[in-house]
């Protein structure tokens, strides 16, 4: 049988059809590919799948029967993680869990098992340390406004700590990698897309756009973060481990010029 | 408020405060009400680092500097020369709220010097509490300092608005004490931890009758102890742990390598070394008698008074009893696989349930993530490579470090370093 590839709209429901297709047709030699990810194999004969909700709903709901609601969570994490070709390692793990007439869902023996748990370990982190550096800046209309670039798409991941976190403020997470945001009017929490004006710099806090207290607040926050550090102690090294550069352009305490 | 001066106060007053080692923000459940702001889900944040690699979790500041008390290995003290600032109730609420809003922090952590007396001092920190929980309608995370010697009806106030209390005992022994906070009495640290400590049990057993029991102290008692500043060893130091661990039901005791703060006969000198390495080693044998099913005991005892530097407790541990091992991890139980040398508690997760489904060989538990140069001398798999050869310590020993390059490399050399 010739090599297949089926194409799907980058969402966990589109994926879930695609391996509904799979299973519905019994493919062996198959790669699932986000349509928004160009990687085109020369060979293949591809085929578009469409999000079927029924469908994924099927393969979610038989997911949970035979695998715990860890592995379901494990999955959908590593999926968010939009690691190159992590669909096939899903794949690879759904058909073992659902081939086999035990629970197998924890056999860390196989490398799919493995590799997902480990795929997920890294988007959780990536989740946790969005949920630690998030800085809110208050807008002059009011809004405690952040921008995030997390390398994995973990917005969703976060929203309900945000919302039971800050219920009495209104708030914006933007994700200016994927160009969509999560935002809190006091009452509920949508999905939103914004435009920006071309002069709004994200790693400035310009008076066009913010209170006139928030530079006072960042600038507090600052100076207490370098009086309670104890030099005698420096270790750059641990510092960077638990703070990587890649953060550091939007942490008001990593600000130079504050 | 008035920036400037707020600014100038937050430096002195957070510098002040950074030797308290304490930043856990984690075992307090209070969810948001009546959409309050906040919400502590009984998971600690980190929301930064400071430049030395603690963690920021908490806005760590003293209410006052101003002290009446002389101990000698505190910055705060009389005798010592530095700026003083106090801030206003009002102050501490207005930051802590900002800075929560903003995402820096989980909460407050809230200590002082004492000024007046214990009572007027811990009055203050009961009322920043309050205001923060009853107008702000706060759910963060409160630390509050117990201040020693602070009545038991205080006590039991701060113990309603507050998640976590502590007070530090900072020296181990009452004679060190004696020596170094000649002002302090050994019983005005227990009397405070030992009403928070019944106050607890008491809350414990009216929860289970009245539901609506307001909460007290949830996440529990905390102490700390400074390492290294009045001769100590490892085997006292544990055991002053354990002795809080089991009579006080602390959830944590924190060990605090000294940091040359004065210059005092009775103290090692400014300049010398900070003991981290020491305090790493007891943070290590802290989390073996608490995770790991060890005793104190086994760790340090008359005939070990002091941990080695070069290795961990565990492995120093197994060293010590190798007729323990070689341990077979497709039969051992939970406890034995804990330990082994290079093994830590998720791997023994993932072995127990990777070993029903197949028996384990070096390559699986490789992959699963334990530490090999150090596992391989104590147990055996379904490998027939790298066996056990009946060797003895001091050649393990060697072996290990041989191929290990602990960041601590530099600090343990004999050689010197001429030209460097």
């Amino acid at each position: 049988m010739q090599h297949k590839s089926l194409i799907y709209d980058g969402t966990f429901e589109g994926f879930l059809s695609c391996v509904f297709y799979v299973f519905e047709y019994k493919l062996s030699d198959v790669t699932i590919q986000n349509e928004f990810v160009n990687q085109n194999e020369l060979f293949a004969d591809t085929e578009t799948i469409l999000t079927d909700k029924q469908k994924s709903n099927r393969v979610w709901k038989g997911l949970k029967q035979k695998a715990s609601t860890l592995t379901s969570t494990k999955i959908y994490y590593a999926f968010l993680s939009e690691q190159p070709k992590v669909e096939n390692v899903l794949l690879d793990y759904i058909q073992y869990i659902f081939k086999s007439s035990e629970k197998v869902d924890t056999d860390f023996t196989q490398p799919s098992v493995l590799k997902t748990s480990q795929i997920a370990k890294n988007v959780s982190r990536e989740k946790h340390r969005m949920e630690a550096f998030v800085r809110f800046k208050l807008t002059k209309d009011n809004i405690y406004f952040a921008n995030i670039e997390p390398n994995f798409n973990v917005l969703p991941l976060i929203a309900r700590h945000f919302k039971s976190r800050y219920a009495d403020q209104k708030w914006i997470i933007y994700d200016i990698r994927r160009n969509y945001g999560l935002f809190y009017d006091l009452l509920k929490l949508d999905f939103i897309d914004l435009d920006f004006p071309d002069n709004f710099d994200f790693s400035k806090t310009s008076s066009d756009f913010f209170s006139e207290q928030e530079f006072d607040f960042q600038k507090l926050w600052k100076d207490y973060f370098d009086s309670t550090n104890i030099k005698e102690r420096k270790n750059m090294k641990l510092h960077v481990r638990h703070v990587p550069k890649r953060y550091w352009k939007y942490l008001s305490e990593k600000q130079p010029n504050l | 408020m008035s920036f400037e001066r707020t600014l100038e106060k937050l430096k002195i007053l957070a510098d002040a405060a950074k030797y308290d080692v304490s930043c856990s923000s984690s075992g307090s459940k209070r969810t948001n009400t009546n959409k309050g702001l906040g919400d502590s889900t009984g998971m600690g944040i980190c929301h930064s680092y400071t430049e030395d690699g603690r963690c920021v979790s908490l806005l760590k500041i003293l209410l006052t500097n101003h002290c009446i008390f002389d101990c000698a290995y505190c910055v705060t003290r009389k005798s010592n020369d530095v700026k003083r600032a106090a801030f206003k109730v009002q102050e501490v609420v207005d930051l802590t709220i900002n800075f929560y809003r903003r995402n820096y922090i989980e909460g407050l952590f809230l200590s002082s010097g004492i000024f007046k007396s214990a009572d007027y001092t811990m009055e203050r920190l009961v009322a920043v509490a309050k205001k923060l929980r009853l107008e702000e309608n706060f759910n963060g995370y409160i630390h509050l300092k117990s201040i020693p010697g602070a009545s038991d009806e205080l006590m039991r106030e701060a113990g309603l608005y507050a998640d976590r209390l502590s007070v530090n005992i900072e020296i181990p022994t009452k004679s060190g004490l004696k020596l170094l906070a000649p002002d302090k009495n050994f019983d005005d640290f227990i009397k405070p931890m030992e009403k928070v400590k019944n106050e607890i049990i008491q809350y414990k057993s009216e929860k289970k009758i009245i539901k609506s029991t307001p909460k007290y102290a949830p996440a529990g008692q905390s102490t700390q102890m400074i390492v290294g500043a009045s001769g100590e060893n490892d085997f006292q130091i544990l055991k002053t742990a354990e002795h809080y661990y089991k009579n006080y039901n602390l959830k944590r005791v924190y060990y605090s390598g000294y940091v040359p703060i004065s210059y005092d006969d009775r103290l090692p000198s400014i300049g010398s070394e900070v003991p981290m390495l020491r305090e790493n080693r007891l943070y290590q044998s802290d989390w073996l008698t608490r995770f790991y099913g060890f005793q104190t005991n086994e760790i340090v005892n008359l005939n070990h008074q002091q941990l080695d530097l070069d290795i961990d407790p565990k492995l120093s541990w197994a060293l010590r009893n190798l007729h323990e091992f070689p341990v077979d991890v497709n039969k051992a139980d939970k406890r034995m696989l804990a330990r082994i040398p290079g093994v830590g508690m998720k791997s023994v997760t993932k072995i127990l349930m990777a070993r029903k489904y197949r028996r384990l060989n070096w390559d699986h538990l490789k992959k699963i993530g334990i530490a090999f140069n150090r596992a391989q001398y104590f147990l055996v798999c379904d490998s027939n490579l790298f066996e056990r050869r009946d060797l003895p310590a001091e050649k393990i020993k060697a072996n290990i470090l041989r191929n290990s390059n602990s960041k601590y490399d530099k600090l343990l050399s004999p050689q010197l370093n001429l030209f460097s």
